[in-house]
């Protein structure tokens, strides 16, 4: 369970950086998306990670408080994911309209070359 | 709980309402909308005053310096928390005395220029004022994204190719800080279970070894992504470009944004590793004095090599970001005094230069600026004459070149820290508390990056001397034929309002220092801050 998110982080977050590094707009854009989901798989996994544990009580009643996943980095995550999705989105739209002001895809408005 | 604690949340609420009630008003109701904005700015300034008394009326030995709110009334550590101490009381004046000033600028022809300019500036005064209140992280971080949502729209503004093209480079360099400023919240809570950052002031004690080194590298993320908004070098390549594209108005806004870096930089370093901290005392103090010492080298050399002077504007927001991080760096308490009267003074000075570039533009004859971006950051590109008919509303300034010339005089006095005014103050104040580390007359050492240090701000005064007097001398007394700019008594009054403001910082300068090393004091003595969100007992438990 840890290696795999461990290693699903780190394939989106290596994955990222290189997108983000790439002189596209678009290819900034997913890179980024790509970051951002990187970086909510680990705030929700630094609310330690359980398997098979009851979501509030099991079925009879019975649970142990300690067993819990921790309720804060969830809540963390949504604000997250919430603010991610707006500032994309508004990069979206810069995005077109720096294409059509600049008529290139190129982050800098002109290719380098 | 007394009313006047109320107040605290005034400055976030108050924005927040304006703002969304601003989104009701059409477009067309120019004046109705310019209006209610004044309005909430005032009454924002007049709070915020009063919430600097209430913090300055409490005493600074050995009692609560910080007073908490506690929002929906739940107890602190659990509660979204606000906390009002000295500082945090300064910065909120500063936000409100810049916005009223950009604001009133705004007002003869910015405001105009594109849709919702006054709901996104109420929402970016907002998360200012959310920021510098806020007791702990993650509300720091959901401030933090307000303020910056806002700037994005604000940078915009006006809209145009060269704005565009460095507010997409402006947005992606603070999309990818953000996602470090997660990473390190949540380190952080990880390893300690905490976000608020008293609890966390406390909690860091029982850390155990074995996690130490998780928490550094929570804490080292997370200044990462303040460094970059504080325009470290090498984190600020955005920078100058960014603040020199947007209008007059909101450069001189975002003058402030730097300094939310800054000011977080400031409270965390010394709230969570100052001098109780045990072996994690001083962390990330050599990284904040050595990057600040080469930001101030590389901004001077910029600020010399600038051609427009909205890059030199820009080089010079650096500067002072640099100067200020290597001082929080030295973490000692007269330097930090003196490093906050040098925050307000060229807070104050740059926001005032970025309004009084637009103006002084005007007057250079089409052409005879040697960088054509300028031209099309100012929107001189066709979108300035479709306005001209608005701009002959409004009472027009007699004298203007005569009082644009003074103003720029004074400005550059301001940037090079030279006397009469309070640049000069600042830089000697910060000076005095760097070359005398055990206080007035006791001989000390000093260290050879302190040397460094004062050579650098004393260089970077002079290399801003040299750069002034070149933009001046080309703007002013060089042109063959010059050109009187139109400048209406609402442009100028900011920009003058401003000044005047830093000349009253010099006269009353006993007063302020006093101030500011209260608010030094009281940041070197954590266990204050935590007394007042925790209560005494948790606050013992950190002072033995």
């Amino acid at each position: 369970m840890e290696l795999t998110l461990a290693i699903a982080i780190g394939v989106l977050t290596g994955s990222g950086v290189w997108l983000v590094l790439r002189p596209r707009t678009y290819q900034l854009v997913i890179g980024l998306s790509l970051l951002s989901y990187a970086v909510n798989l680990f705030i929700f996994s630094m609310g330690r990670l359980r398997v098979g544990a009851a979501p509030v009580l099991g079925a009879d009643g019975s649970g142990n408080p300690a067993d819990f996943a921790d309720p804060v980095p969830q809540a963390l995550v949504l604000t997250a994911i919430v603010i991610g999705f707006a500032t994309t989105a508004l990069l979206l739209v810069v995005l077109i309209a720096a294409r059509g002001l600049t008529g290139s895809d190129h982050v800098d408005g002109r290719e380098s070359r | 709980m007394e009313w006047t604690r109320h107040l605290l949340v005034v400055p976030i609420l108050l924005p927040l309402v304006t703002g969304a009630l601003l989104l009701l008003i059409d477009e067309s109701h120019h004046t109705l909308k310019a209006l209610v904005s004044l309005a909430s700015t005032v009454l924002l300034l007049l709070a915020s005053v009063v919430l600097t008394r209430m913090a300055n009326s409490v005493p600074v030995e050995r009692g609560i310096v910080s007073l908490s709110y506690a929002v929906a009334s739940w107890p602190a550590p659990l509660a979204i928390v606000l906390v009002l101490d000295r500082l945090s009381a300064l910065m909120l004046v500063l936000v409100a005395v810049i916005g009223l000033a950009s604001l009133v600028f705004s007002l003869a022809r910015w405001h105009r220029a594109g849709p919702h300019f006054h709901t996104l500036f109420q929402f970016l005064l907002m998360g200012l004022a959310g920021a510098f209140l806020t007791g702990d992280l993650f509300n720091l971080f959901v401030f933090f994204e307000v303020t910056l949502a806002a700037s994005y729209g604000l940078l915009l503004h006006g809209s145009g190719a060269f704005r565009v093209r460095s507010g997409l480079h402006y947005i992606a360099i603070n999309l990818a800080a953000s996602l470090l400023f997660l990473i390190g919240v949540s380190l952080i809570y990880g390893v300690t279970g905490t976000l608020n950052m008293a609890d966390l002031a406390v909690r860091l004690h029982a850390v155990p070894a074995g996690d130490r080194m998780l928490l550094q590298a929570g804490a080292a993320i997370l200044g990462i992504a303040f460094l970059v908004k504080a325009g470290v070098w090498p984190l600020c390549f955005w920078l100058p470009s960014a603040y020199m594209a947007a209008a007059a108005p909101v450069s001189a806004i975002f003058v402030i944004l730097t300094k939310v870096g800054v000011y977080v930089l400031l409270r965390l370093s010394l709230l969570l590793f100052g001098s109780q901290a045990g072996e994690l005392t001083g962390f990330g103090g050599t990284v904040m004095l050595w990057g600040g010492l080469v930001t101030v080298a590389f901004a001077t050399s910029g600020v010399l090599a600038s051609q427009a002077m909205g890059r030199l504007a820009g080089y010079s927001v650096l500067v002072s970001s640099g100067t200020l991080l290597a001082a929080v760096g030295m973490g000692d308490a007269a330097v930090v005094s003196g490093a906050l009267f040098y925050l307000v003074s060229s807070t104050l000075t740059t926001a005032a230069f970025f309004m009084l570039i637009e103006l002084v533009e005007r007057a250079r004859e089409p052409g005879a600026d040697l960088l054509a971006v300028t031209r099309e950051a100012y929107g001189e590109d066709g979108g300035e004459d479709e306005e001209r008919d608005d701009e002959e509303v409004g009472v027009v300034m007699p004298g203007a070149l005569a009082i644009l010339g003074v103003c720029f005089g004074c400005v550059a006095l301001l940037l090079a820290g030279l006397p009469p005014l309070s640049g000069f103050v600042a830089k000697f104040a910060m000076l005095t508390g760097m070359l005398n580390l055990y206080g007035l007359g006791t001989p000390a050492s000093i260290p050879p990056r302190t040397w460094l240090l004062v050579a650098l701000v004393i260089l970077s005064g002079l290399a801003a001397l040299l750069a002034m007097m070149r933009s001046g001398i080309g703007t002013f007394w060089a042109p063959l034929e010059t050109v009187v700019p139109r400048v209406l008594v609402v442009e100028i009054a900011p920009v003058a309002g401003l000044l005047v403001l830093c000349l009253f910082l010099t006269v009353k300068g006993g007063a302020m220092i006093e101030y500011t090393e209260a608010a030094a004091l009281s940041l070197h003595d954590p266990s204050s801050y935590i007394q007042g969100v925790l209560g005494p007992e948790q606050a013992k438990a950190v002072a033995r």
